[in-house]
Order: structure tokens, then C-alpha cells, then sequence
């Protein structure tokens, strides 16, 4: 006689990873940080972007950055040389960042009460879409240099962000971009994203960028005050 | 290659079953796959075979049911059926939509001895 049997699971692939996020959630929300996934594909701008914004912010709140690269340590390098302290993680064969290396990552940093921290994942538009971190959010970075038809090409990557920043838009008069067309296809895959324009090389946009921020750092105080009664 | 990690997910799920109750052979992993999850079952049955060698799950066959991808159209108030996210209603042709089902990546049942 077979002793073949059916047992019922029903859970969830990614359920270690997302219960390792909900533990990251639970300390930064402990901490009253505001945490940030910044995802692109490779060259986007993620690293120059975070340059300007954590030089430009560090004296308003404690700010951390974490690091995501197959290797070297090359971003972390260019974040510390701001003065602002930097983790980074070297994924080796990996192809995005998870809940675990995250929370390891956290340890090493200095406390952040009541600050930002900044994830910069790993350079791919596919892979990190899956992967929840505890973040607040998740920030594609697209620059004009992309093709108009990104977000209809990786699109649960767009579907995943709350916020499209489009960097490097002084280039946008030599390439012909059509932010319209853009920001259209994004609406296409998550018609609730939200849109901005930067440039991390003249700094344009930036201060809308900080607004957005500074808005959601509100927010998360306001939430705070609520649930402490 | 997030396929790998979904597959490594996978095992860690089966190994965790087969201490709490007791089997040592798998003869089918059953998943449900959502039609706007974040992976293609080609591509994890493509890793499947190599992450299971060496681990109980060895030799298991994958069986995926595909789940349909859902949203609720916001123009035309009600649920319509979509194959990728970037397409419109089927119904207004309109991009209002809010994805509400076919994100599913689970492992539904195992066939042991």
C-alpha cells in the first residue's frame, strides 16, 4: 500500500523574507526612522543622487545610507566622504538585496533616532521589485537616457515605487525626452505614482525632492503621536 | 536570478514541513503562481531541478497552477481580468485600474510519502 499523502501548506515563497522585513519595520518604526528603497537599473543616477541629497540634508536630520552592490565598496566610499556613515553590503552573485542583509546591515550603523535612512539596492530593474526590506517606500530613480518605454518594460518595478524621480533631466533637451510620454507609462502599470524631476548633476528639482521628504518625515510623527496617544 | 532565491524559499518551506510532520520523500511541490507575481514558472522550474538536488525535494516534480491577474477598474467601478499590469480595462480601455489579485507566490500543497 502507497503511504502517498497530501498535505495542505498554503504559504507564502517569500514569507521568510517578508516576516525578516516586518522585524526591520518594527525597529525602524521603534527608531522613528523614515526609510527609503532607491531602485533603478545600473547608471541611473542612484549613487549622485544620494551624494546631493544626504550633503545637502545631513544637517536637518541623522542620516544613514545603505549600500547594495555585487562588490566593491566603491558607494559606500563616495557616501562617507560626505560625512555621512555608510554600510555596504556585496551581494557577491546576488542580484538584490533581502530583509536579512537589511537588518544587518542596521546593526552596524550608528543610531538614527528620529532620521533617514536611504537603501540604495542593487543596480536591476527586476529582482529587487520582489524583495520588501521594511522600508516606507520604494523610489525608482529612471533617467532620460533610459527610453520612455521603461516603465511599460519592468513594470512591477514602477508598480512597486510610490515615488518616480526622473534624474538627469538637464540632458533632456539634447535626447528629445518625452517626460509626457513617461510619466504616462508609469500611470499606465500604477496610476498613483507620484512624479519628479531632478538633476543630481545642477541639483534641479531637489528641493521638491526634500519637500516630498520632509512631508513624509512629518507624516510618520504625526502616526507616532497618534499610536502613543 | 531571483528565481534561485524564490526556489531556496521553496525548499526552506518543504524542510520546514517535513520536521514538523514527519515525511521523508516529495514526490510533487505544488505552487500557485499569480499571473502578475514577480516571476515567470518557466524560469522556476528552470531552477528548481538544480536547488533541489541534495535536499529532500530532490527528484520532486514542480506542478504550478496559474492564478489569474485581477484589478478593479476605477472608471468603470468593478473587477476585470488582466494578463500584464501595463494593460488597460478590457471593458473602458482606460488605465484606472488597481491591481487586486494574481500576486500570489505560494506553496499550496506537497504530495510526500
Amino acid at each position: 500500500m502507497s503511504s502517498e499523502r497530501i498535505i495542505q501548506v498554503e504559504r507564502d515563497i517569500l514569507g521568510k523574507n517578508d516576516r525578516l522585513a516586518a522585524d526591520n519595520r518594527a525597529r525602524f518604526r521603534a527608531d522613528e526612522v523614515l526609510v527609503f528603497n532607491l531602485v533603478s537599473s545600473p547608471g541611473a543616477g542612484k549613487t549622485s543622487l544620494l551624494v546631493r541629497a544626504v550633503s545637502e540634508l545631513k544637517d536637518s536630520f541623522p542620516i544613514g545610507v545603505i549600500e547594495g552592490d555585487q562588490q566593491t565598496s566603491n558607494d559606500a566610499e563616495r557616501i562617507r566622504a560626505t560625512g555621512v556613515a555608510a554600510i555596504q553590503v556585496n551581494t557577491g552573485k546576488g542580484c538584490h538585496l533581502d530583509a536579512a542583509m537589511v537588518g544587518e546591515a542596521y546593526d552596524r550603523l550608528p543610531w538614527l533616532n528620529g532620521g533617514l535612512l536611504f537603501i540604495e539596492n542593487v543596480g536591476n530593474l527586476v529582482c529587487p521589485a520582489a524583495f520588501d526590506l521594511g522600508e516606507a517606500c520604494k523610489i525608482v530613480v529612471f533617467s532620460t537616457t533610459e527610453g520612455e518605454d521603461k516603465p511599460l518594460k519592468y513594470p512591477d518595478m514602477f508598480a512597486a515605487s510610490a515615488l518616480m524621480l526622473i534624474n538627469k533631466i538637464d540632458l533632456a533637451p539634447v535626447l528629445d525626452f518625452d517626460l509626457a510620454r513617461t510619466v504616462e507609462y508609469a500611470r499606465r502599470v500604477n496610476p498613483g505614482i507620484e512624479v519628479m524631476t531632478v538633476s543630481a548633476r545642477t541639483g534641479e528639482g531637489f528641493s521638491a525632492f526634500y519637500a516630498w521628504i520632509r512631508k513624509r518625515w512629518a507624516k510618520l510623527k504625526q502616526a507616532e503621536r497618534t499610536a502613543q496617544g | 536570478m531571483h528565481e534561485m532565491a524564490l526556489c531556496e524559499g521553496i525548499i526552506g518551506i518543504v524542510e520546514e514541513e517535513a520536521r514538523k510532520r514527519a515525511f521523508a520523500k516529495v514526490n510533487v511541490v505544488c505552487l500557485e503562481i499569480g499571473a502578475l507575481s514577480h516571476v515567470a514558472p518557466e524560469a522556476l522550474k528552470f531552477c528548481f531541478e538544480a536547488v533541489a538536488a541534495r535536499t529532500i525535494a530532490r527528484g520532486a516534480r514542480l506542478e504550478i497552477v496559474a492564478t489569474p491577474g485581477t484589478a478593479w477598474c476605477m472608471d468603470c467601478s468593478k473587477s476585470v481580468e488582466i494578463k500584464q499590469r501595463y494593460e488597460p480595462c478590457p471593458s473602458c480601455a482606460g488605465y484606472h485600474l488597481q491591481v487586486t489579485g494574481g500576486e500570489e507566490m505560494r506553496v499550496r500543497e506537497l504530495e510526500v510519502d
